[in-house]
């Protein structure tokens, strides 16, 4: 599956807490979320159209809170991908338990810039940078997790076990 | 070939004889946790699960701690949720405001964690168990949605580092400051997807509370897990608490490292964590210059008794200083009671503190204490990210109990030695 979308760049150790900020996590409607993801950091995310665009991160994206409302958050953007250099552990397991599809790759992640339009196919885990150029490929999806996005997602994986 | 401590419980619970790092597991799961912001998600799915109950009702914990008691009209609506849902499948633990603690303190109180346990909860310091020797990581919701429905979790074993703590402690010295000087070594990232045993001369006589606040910071360098092989003070600490019968496990002699780092302790003064992150560490020595708005003795990392007991031995007969605000939380109802029984709660009204009831309240920016722009915090939690307490242009310095009472009466970061 190949997608084509604008470039959101973030630094190193972006953590749940300024992905989806507390305050917000009295309620856990994906929509009210989607608003307010990265309300501090960046406030115009949430009131751009941010459909098919990609999150492009440092090292550690996602470290902290286990707040699952983070990749949710991101995911009901409309974000087609998530790309790092690495992820922290808890954000890696919960973006593939929810469908939110993310791709490390150190190389893409230190190249792409802010506003750039990649293209990105999530099968082969390559990725061009269509506004500089330049072609990364991602590190492969290990097994088990593929045939956790294979089954849609962690509840489908179980109750098809 | 010999198993670590973390591998030896990851074993034992998957049915097989021994694993190695990069195993894939399916794990039994002795305790399941979520609190009022992460169980409303799960519960949506333990029943997109479809399960007509849960696993098993005696080994799931339900602890409202985060936005409550109440703070506004959605939290009360997700709290309503989780007790809905308690009441639904008859959940054993359960704890209604009043009952309700930090889920963290009161999850070892209670002693539903004991030695030998694998603990999974929906808050990412669950790692605080490891403490009493058992194995525990956080997870999202909709893992812990599926451990509701099958009491199993899929786990992959990680690559063990062995922290050695040698030395004597300085005086003001506690586990803070050890786990903050070591995360101050790894970096935040330095530890992902590892786990940490933490062992040597220095922690052998460290008390449980202080044990607690190392294992509860595991997660801030990344950790899966940090524990502590159960010796004479855990097993003092859980029998009193449990008539469940612990299992300890020991690391094996010839056990495979991913690698050792070794501390010593008697060269480490107090720690302070700088803004924005964990791993922004410098000694106390070179912080004394930041001056306060706000000091916080709380939180699922130093709101225990012991903790509350030091801040009050430095804060007796003194006076917070003009223009700092004190706030304490104790972690639990009985630590709380305890607190007033030992006269401590008494010594911080003096001092100019306000007491708020048990919750985790400002550490998240949830409430009780939300700092706005420019405003500077010493606090006894565990993150100092941006915007965590409040407006993204405040500040929050780790510290533990000693610097948090000390730096209240200086008015800025300071040791109980210059009062």
């Amino acid at each position: 599956m190949e997608i084509e979308g604008k470039v959101w760049k973030f630094g190193d150790n972006i953590d749940t807490d300024v992905i989806i900020p507390a305050r917000f996590l009295n309620v856990s409607d994906k929509d009210i979320l989607a608003q307010n993801c990265f309300a501090d950091l960046r406030p115009d995310f949430g009131s751009t159209e941010t459909t098919g665009d990609v999150i492009v991160g440092g090292s550690n994206f996602g470290c902290g809170s286990s707040r699952e409302h983070a990749p949710l958050a991101i995911k009901s953007a409309g974000v087609a991908v998530v790309i790092a250099k690495s992820f922290a552990r808890i954000f890696y397991r919960n973006a593939f338990n929810i469908g939110l599809p993310i791709l490390e790759s150190k190389e893409a992640a230190e190249a792409i810039e802010d506003g750039d339009t990649l293209s990105v196919d999530l099968v082969t885990g390559e990725i061009t940078n269509k506004t500089k150029g330049g072609t990364y490929c991602a590190s492969p999806i290990p097994d088990f997790m593929r045939s956790i996005i294979d089954a849609g997602g962690l509840v489908e994986y179980v109750k098809n076990k | 070939m010999g198993m670590t401590l973390t591998e030896k419980i990851l074993a034992a619970h998957s049915g097989v004889d021994s694993v190695k790092p990069g195993d894939l597991l399916q794990a039994k799961v002795d305790l399941a946790l979520a609190n009022d912001i992460t169980a409303p998600l799960a519960i949506k799915v333990f029943e997109e699960v479809g399960k007509p109950d849960v696993f098993d009702k005696d080994k799931i914990a339900l602890v409202p701690d985060h936005f409550v008691p109440n703070k506004d009209i959605p939290s009360a609506a997700q709290a309503k949720e989780m007790r809905d849902f308690a009441k639904k499948y008859s959940i054993t633990n359960y704890f209604e405001v009043g009952d309700m603690g930090i889920e963290h303190v009161i999850l070892p109180e209670k002693g539903l964690v004991i030695p030998g346990d694998l603990v999974i909860g929906a808050d990412s310091h669950t790692c605080t168990y490891g403490a009493v020797g058992a194995f525990s990581t956080g997870v999202g919701s909709t893992d812990l949605g599926v451990i509701m429905a099958t009491g199993e979790v899929w786990l992959k074993v990680p690559p063990t580092i062995k922290v050695v703590f040698e030395g004597k402690l300085k005086p003001w010295v506690g586990g803070k400051d050890l786990i903050i000087c070591l995360i101050g070594q790894l970096g935040v990232e330095g530890a992902n997807y590892r786990a940490l045993e933490f062992t040597g001369p220095a922690v052998k006589d460290l008390s449980m509370d202080n044990r607690l606040t190392m294992s509860n910071m595991a997660i801030e360098c990344g950790a899966k897990n940090g524990i502590f092989e159960a010796d004479e003070i855990t097993m003092a600490y859980v029998k009193e608490r449990t008539s469940r019968e612990p299992v300890v496990y020991k690391a094996d002699p010839d056990a495979v490292y991913e690698r050792e780092i070794v501390i010593d302790v008697s060269k480490i003064e107090p720690q302070v964590a700088w803004p924005h992150t964990p791993d922004n560490v410098k000694p106390v020595s070179e912080s004394t210059g930041v001056e306060l708005d706000q000091v916080f003795i709380g939180s699922c990392t130093n709101g225990r008794l012991e903790d509350l007991t030091q801040a009050a031995e430095i804060l007796k007969g003194k006076k917070r200083a003009e223009g700092v605000r004190l706030i304490v939380i104790p972690g639990s109802p009985l630590i709380y009671k305890q607190a007033i029984q030992q006269g401590l709660i008494e010594i911080f009204l003096d001092a100019g503190a306000t007491i708020g009831p048990p919750t985790c309240g400002p550490c998240l920016g949830g409430h009780m204490g939300i700092l706005t722009k420019g405003e500077k915090c010493a606090s006894t939690s565990n993150r100092n990210f941006l915007g965590r307490m409040g407006d993204i242009e405040s500040e929050v310095y780790l510290v533990g109990p000693a610097v948090a009472a000390a730096s209240a009466v200086l008015g800025r970061i300071g040791t109980p030695d210059e009062l």
